[in-house]
């Protein structure tokens, strides 16, 4: 029941999508507001038609530009819960769920309602309407609603957005408990990276309608294609450097950056003297206790000024200026207790190191900063 | 109290709603979600009725179905007489001048249901008609309802087109407000003003009854916390 999207169109929106989800898979399609990903959840319901392209789930074909194949949504078997939840303000909890089973007789449509909505944990709420009811329920109801048309795939368009951070906790909770019940492909939509990290089994990155790169969430995250995707993954250590050594079987690859040697432990396929845009994880990132050095500090050391300390409960989020002429800001986090032991504050001298294994080289982009992230 | 007058303003209201409003209601729901070029043409004609005089109107429908004319000549071939001073002559005169209080709340009220639910409903598999009647319809129902009171409100108050159209003929295109005209002509103020009063309670009260059971069927269908109940 795989499900197979390739899209292009310039109106209203630009999109250039390719996307695969096999059954049973969370695909979390991320990317800032306006990148297009509700755009892609339409196309695949049906309620708009791309210019070129192709929609097929398994062996059914949706959508064919080629063949001008074009099934309406009503004969797609496609469960999608809105980012609003879109539900019938005039019909009750039940009636909602029941809204899809019209092949069904009516007590077998209500008895089933009723089965669903036990499923999303709303039993006993069946006779109230969506404006008697919380955000989180309403969401279960839109859930049930989907599953009632026993669809071949469930699009799910910001559906954590419109509940409280309690609420939105525990409804993540229960949409992977709901995953080990269905089998089929879901494709979530957030701008939320947290969400996908945590949710995801793969992700795809959106950006102008582009899906620019797809793959493990870890990977995407620590492996981008590019600086941009880099800086749509939340990765703000993205800087440019050159090349000297690439990396061998015996000896780690050596970056020049500002003229400080770095080791670098993979470096794809890249050559003596190419410039390379670079990317250190914050969780790659160790910072020297002062006063007393500590093993590791060898490993590409560099000094700076902490010139900002945000203390976000137990994590404590810290900026590096380096020192040396090009005064580049290094951001990572560091539990609170230790930057407390470290006597960190603002205007402190650190050294630390950028782990060589953690170092990934990109192809720079065109534009170095992206006035969209 | 002129009974004849009366009946006939009644029969007048009723077939007008019975006419008018499903016709209105599929030209709402057309108005409402259609981007076609001609849609700002459309509004602006049905709007005509409500701007223009009486006179004005009264006039081109007295021309075009006096015999005398190639349209009064086809109409009157079609109903088999000459349709001027007749009850479908003053029939057809109401139906236009009603037309905008028809359309124009059910269009509102098609205009105010979220696109979401109806995307959600073909999402659903509903077909374009089911969503329709399990989904616009209900919401907007509100606005059927207001249609209705409306039109058979201004129906029995209607006078100056009905005048032009249809004359003063007892029985036939006499209706109560014209009735009331042709009294205080007579210098029959008396009768006039018993009839004027009649009209003003009954207006008030087919008003009152239509929102009333439109309330009522509200209440009845949220108690019941199921079936196609509106609550706005």
């Amino acid at each position: 029941m795989t499900l197979r999207v390739a899209l292009e169109q310039t109106v209203p929106v630009a999109l250039n999508v390719q996307l695969t989800c096999a059954p049973g898979e969370l695909l979390a399609l991320i990317g800032p507001s306006g990148s297009g990903k509700t755009s892609v959840l339409r196309a695949i319901a049906g309620l708009s038609m791309p210019l070129r392209g192709r929609i097929a789930c398994n062996s059914e074909t949706w959508f064919d530009a080629a063949m001008g194949i074009a099934r309406p949504p009503q004969a797609r078997r496609v469960g999608l819960v809105f980012q609003d939840y879109a539900l019938m303000p005039h019909l009750t909890a039940l009636d909602n769920v029941a809204l899809p089973l019209g092949g069904l007789t009516k007590p077998a449509a209500r008895a089933r309602a009723a089965e669903l909505l036990t499923l999303v944990n709303l039993e006993g709420l069946e006779a109230r309407r969506p404006q008697q009811l919380s955000g989180g329920q309403r969401q279960r109801v839109a859930i049930a609603r989907a599953l009632a048309r026993d669809p071949a795939v469930l699009l799910l368009d910001e559906p954590f957005s419109a509940v409280d951070q309690m609420t939105r906790e525990r409804l993540k909770r229960e949409l992977v408990a709901l995953r080990a019940r269905v089998t089929i492909p879901i494709i979530l939509v957030t701008h939320d990276l947290d969400e996908a990290m945590a949710l995801a089994d793969r992700v795809a990155i959106m950006h102008r309608g582009l899906t620019l790169q797809s793959g493990a969430p870890k990977d995407v995250r620590l492996r981008p294609d590019s600086p941009t995707i880099a800086r749509l993954m939340g990765q703000t250590n993205v800087l440019n450097g050159r090349l000297e050594a690439p990396a061998t079987a015996e000896q780690p690859g050596r970056l020049d950056f500002d003229g400080m040697k770095l080791e670098v432990a993979v470096t794809g396929g890249y050559q003596a003297g190419d410039a390379v845009a670079w990317l250190i994880p914050s969780e790659f990132i160790v910072l020297h206790r002062r006063g007393r050095p500590s093993q590791g500090d060898r490993e590409n050391p560099l000094a700076g000024i902490v010139q900002a300390l945000t203390a976000l409960g137990e994590q404590t989020a810290v900026g590096v200026r380096l020192t040396g002429a090009s005064g580049h800001v290094l951001n990572f986090r560091m539990p609170t207790h230790a930057a407390r032991r470290n006597d960190l504050a603002v205007g402190a001298e650190v050294t630390l190191s950028a782990l060589g294994q953690g170092i990934h080289l990109m192809r720079p982009d065109s534009t170095i900063r992206d006035s969209t992230v | 109290m002129d009974w004849t007058a009366f009946a006939l303003s009644l029969k007048l209201a009723v077939w007008t709603c019975v006419l008018l409003i499903p016709a209105s209601l599929v030209l709402a729901r057309w108005l409402a979600w259609s981007n076609a070029r001609c849609k700002p043409i459309a509004e602006a004609l049905l709007m005509l009725p409500l701007v223009l005089p009486p006179t004005v109107l009264g006039y081109y429908l007295l021309v075009g179905l006096a015999p005398t004319t190639l349209t009064g000549a086809l109409v009157g071939a079609i109903a088999g007489r000459p349709l001027v001073f007749t009850f479908p002559g003053i029939l057809l005169a109401s139906l236009i001048v009603n037309l905008p209080f028809a359309v124009q709340p059910m269009q509102r009220a098609f205009e105010a249901v979220e696109p979401h639910l109806r995307e959600a409903a073909w999402v659903s598999g509903l077909t374009r008609l089911e969503t329709f009647r399990r989904v616009e319809l209900p919401l907007a129902w509100p606005g059927v309802v207001s249609a209705l009171a409306l039109v058979f409100a201004h129906t029995l108050g209607e006078f100056g087109v009905i005048l032009m159209v249809g004359g003063s003929i007892p029985g036939e295109t006499q209706t109560l407000s014209i009735a009331i005209y042709d009294r205080m002509q007579a210098f029959r103020n008396g009768e006039a003003a018993a009839m004027a009063a009649a009209l003003l309670a009954f207006s008030f009260l087919a008003i009152a009854v239509v929102h009333l059971a439109a309330r009522r069927g509200r209440l009845v269908r949220s108690e019941h916390g199921h079936g196609d109940g509106v609550r706005r």
